[in-house]
Parts: structure tokens; sequence; C-alpha cells
């Protein structure tokens, strides 16, 4: 099989691994807000239930929790994903919003009290304290963590394959086992490190971005 | 009438008592200021004040009108709780300014969350005055009119909020650092930009805790000159401090609180040139024996 023909092939399995990063950033980067709050809760029984869901989520694999999104309401309720990369992409999402989450009240509760403070006795409503004077704060302290676990997203979306959803290393495997080369497996790792490369890159201009001003 | 009045202010934190019933009274235009060793529940006092901490008992009287009882203000809700505040400014120990907006920002931001807030009411009342008469010929010209009006008020208003930021920051003398940020600013520039930023919302009363307590001792100077030419008729100022000399000076009352209660109040004359209480007296004299400066 000629490089072309590979390369072309491994595209096409690196367009499912693009689109389960892109949909699960997209989705994860907000619930993880949400589930931040439910952790950060005064009222008890939702702060422990919280806390207890991102203790599961971050005590499991992924790889079980795509099992268990695609194979458990079936066996339940008898109720089927009609699509796989759906099931992977729920599981994603969950998994990921569960660790932002914590990223978020780590970068939240850093923020000093008397920032809170001062923008109450300047007669602030607690919405406009949080948007107008936390969160561009936190957005700021946790850019570097967030970087780190977005490029440990880019690989993990490999884990899709044991549900048989053909992203890129599913699709390398294919070729391996159907033309007896080995080759295209190993270069599926340039996929990986270009893209990784160019988000590398992103984060340290956003970085310097938001460096106009220390503290 | 006094333009501040505080009846038996108690606050306890879990079995602590950190007030023990103060009472005080304060006419505007007079500086007070609260001295006293660490712990005796000065800033506990101040806070109480800005009701960053909810009294347990006692009440707050503005111009003579009740505007906290403890009794009945145990669960006040977030918006009566910010009109409350607003008749108090704070400037606070550690400056607590805002690390993301530059120094005009930082004094702009309050007053112009205020004006969008309040247009933006006025739009939904008149949106919803127009579905009311949607029907009627000629009204959606008449809500897009007031929309417009009102569009050009929040941009006067908010250039007004400029100007008058722009003079504050005049006033404190940092007229050139405008476009700066905190991290760029001196201690002493970082606290004359607090300053401007609590005069921003014109407090009745302005509030100071330890203005001074986290800079260099060359840096002080610059700050309590700053406060001291704010005395006017107009601004009423309570400052805890520990800078006697400037307590002397400026104030026209002095408070020495020790244990949580008021050991003795009086003019400057009174409590620093003949101290009643024997402990008052102590305090005093540690302070004379350490240069002037309490506690070095």
């Amino acid at each position: 099989m000629s490089f072309g023909k590979v390369f072309l092939a491994l595209l096409e399995g690196f367009g499912v691994t693009c689109t389960i990063f892109i949909l699960t950033l997209l989705f994860a980067i907000p619930l993880g807000l949400v589930i931040a709050f439910g952790s950060m809760s005064k009222f008890k029984p939702l702060r422990y239930l919280t806390r207890g869901f991102v203790w599961v989520i971050r005590g499991t694999p992924l790889m079980l929790q795509i099992i268990v999104v695609f194979y458990v309401p079936g066996l339940l309720f008898k109720v089927n994903f009609t699509s796989r990369l759906m099931a992977v992409i729920i599981s994603f999402v969950i998994n990921y919003a569960c660790y932002f989450s914590e990223i978020y009240r780590g970068g939240i509760e850093s923020i000093p009290k008397g920032q809170y403070e001062a923008g109450k006795v300047l007669g602030m409503t607690s919405s406009q304290i949080f948007f107008k004077i936390v969160l561009m704060q936190v957005v700021k302290r946790i850019v570097p963590p967030m970087s780190n676990e977005i490029i440990t997203l880019v690989k993990d979306t490999s884990l899709a394959r044991v549900i048989t959803v053909v992203e890129i290393i599913r699709q390398a495997q294919e070729i391996v086992s159907i033309y007896g080369i080995l080759w295209p497996l190993l270069f599926t790792g340039v996929f990986y490190l270009v893209f990784n490369g160019i988000l590398t890159l992103l984060f340290g201009y956003i970085e310097k971005k938001l460096n106009y001003y220390q503290g | 009438m006094a333009l501040l009045q505080v009846k038996n202010m108690r606050k306890d934190f879990d079995r602590l008592e950190v007030l023990k019933g103060i009472d005080f009274e304060l006419d505007k235009g007079e500086v007070l200021a609260i001295i006293g060793s660490s712990g005796s529940g000065k800033t506990t006092l101040l806070r109480c004040l800005n009701f960053l901490e909810t009294p347990d008992k006692g009440q707050i009287y503005i111009d003579g009108e009740l505007i906290f009882d403890a009794e009945k203000d145990r669960e006040v809700s977030d918006a009566d709780l910010r009109e409350k505040r607003l008749n108090f400014g704070l400037v606070f120990q550690s400056f607590n300014l805002f690390p993301q907006y530059s120094a005009l920002k930082n004094v702009t931001l309050a007053p112009s969350l205020f004006v969008a807030s309040e247009i933006k009411q006025k739009k939904a009342t008149a949106y919803k005055e127009y579905l009311k008469n949607i029907f009627v010929k000629g009204s959606l010209k008449k809500f897009r009119e007031e929309r417009a009006i009102l569009g050009e008020q929040s941009k006067n208003l908010r250039e007004d909020i400029e100007k008058r930021a722009l003079k504050l920051l005049d006033k404190v003398g940092l007229s050139d650092k405008v476009d700066n940020f905190p991290c760029e600013l001196s201690g002493g520039q970082c606290q004359r930009l607090a300053i401007a930023r609590a005069l921003a919302l014109n407090p009745k009363i302005l509030c100071f805790d330890e203005p001074t307590s986290a800079l260099d001792p060359e840096l002080t100077g610059e700050v309590l000159k700053v406060i001291k030419n704010l005395k006017s008729k107009e601004t009423t100022m309570i400052i805890v401090t520990h800078e006697m000399e400037f307590a002397r000076n400026v104030a026209d009352k002095v408070i020495y609180m020790a244990n949580g209660i008021i050991e003795e109040m009086g003019t400057p004359e009174e409590v620093f040139g003949n101290p009643k209480s024997e402990k008052t007296r102590a305090f005093l004299l540690k302070d004379d024996l350490s240069g002037g400066k309490y506690g070095v």
C-alpha cells in the first residue's frame, strides 16, 4: 500500500479523533463549571453528591466508562445507541467535565477573599463579582493546568476504539492487520505530535496574552 | 443630629467575644481615629459597619434613620445589604485592587456597573410597555425612540463617571498612572488608587482599615497626606490606625479600644494629652517608648 493511500486513510481516522476532541471540549468546558459550582455549593447534600460523582468518575478508567455508557442503557432499558461515536462523546464529556471542574474549583478557591470583599463594599452583586472580578483572574490561573488536561484529551481519544469507533489508531491497526505492514501504526504518532505541537503553541500564545498584568 | 450612630454593637466569633457593646456617634465632616492594640476589635468594628460581618447585636443609624438592627436584620436580602453598604466606603489594609484592570477601570468599574444595570432596567420597562401596546399604531416608533434616548443617557453617564474618576485620580496624585495596572504601581500608589476607588461611589462615611500597615515606612507619608487632604466639611471618615501622630493631627475624635470595648473616647487633646484610663496611658506610653510607632 502506497504512502499516499495510507496517509489518506489515517487522515480519515484522524478526522474522527478531532471530532471527539472538539465536541468533548465544547461541552466539557461549560459543564465543568456547573460541576465546580456544585462541588463548592453551600448546600451540603448537593456538595457531597457532586463530590461523590467526581470521585467515581475520576476513580474509574475512562475505558470502562465508555463501555458502561455504551452497553448499560441497552442492558437495563433496552435502549441502544444508534451512534457509537455519540456514546464515546458522552462518556468523554462527563469524564473531562469532572477533571475540569476540579481545576476550576482550585482556580476559584485560589482567588483571595479580599477580591470578593472589595466587590461587596463597592455594592456589586454576587454575579457581578464573579463575572467582572473573579472569572478573569481564574482564567489566567487555570490556563497551564487546563492545557495539560487538554493535551491529555488528544491522546485519550484513542480509547474510543474499545467500542470500535474507528479513530486514527484503530484505522492504523486495520491497515496493519490487512496489509501486514507495521509502519502506519507508528506513523500515527506524527499526527498526535503535530496536533499537540499546534495546541502547545496556542496555549503559549494565550498565556502570553493574559500576561498583561501580574497577580 | 449625628450622621452616624452605633448603639450597643456586639459581635462574637464562635465563643470569642470580639465586640462587647460599642456605642459612639459621629457628626458629618468629622474624622474619627480608632486606635488600640492588635486584637482589640478595631478591624471587626469597621467590618461590621461595612456589613462584611453581621453584628450579633446592636443598631446602626444614619442621619437618625435606623439602617440596621441586629434583632430584625439577621437575614437581610442581598439587595438590601448592598444598599446599606453603599452608605460606607472601605479602604483595605491590603488594597484589594482588581489586578486585571487599569487604574482608571478600577475606579470606574463599580459606578459603571450601577449605571448599566439601571439602564437595563429602564430598557426592560420600556420593552414591557411596548409589548402591552404592541397593536397600537406608532408604539414601535415610540419604543425605538425611548431606546435611543436611554442609549444616549447611558453614554453620557459613562462619560461623567470617567470624568469623575479622572478627577479623583488627580486628587490622589495618580493622574499620570491612569492606564497603569496595579502591579505596576508602588504600595503607596496602590493604596491611593484604592482610596480613589472607594470615593467613586460617594459614600457618606469613608472607612480606612489600617491603610498604611502594609506599606514601607517611607511610603506611609504620601498615603496619610492624601487622607489628610480629603478632610473637609463634607467627608466623614473613620480611620483605624497605628499612626499616633497622624491620629493626633487629623482626627476630631479618637477612640481607644481594648478587649472589645471603648476604653476611652474624646478629642485628640483629651485622649493623647490627658488620658483618664490607666490602660490608655499604658498603651500610649508603650507607643512613645517605641518611637511613636506602636508595636515596632
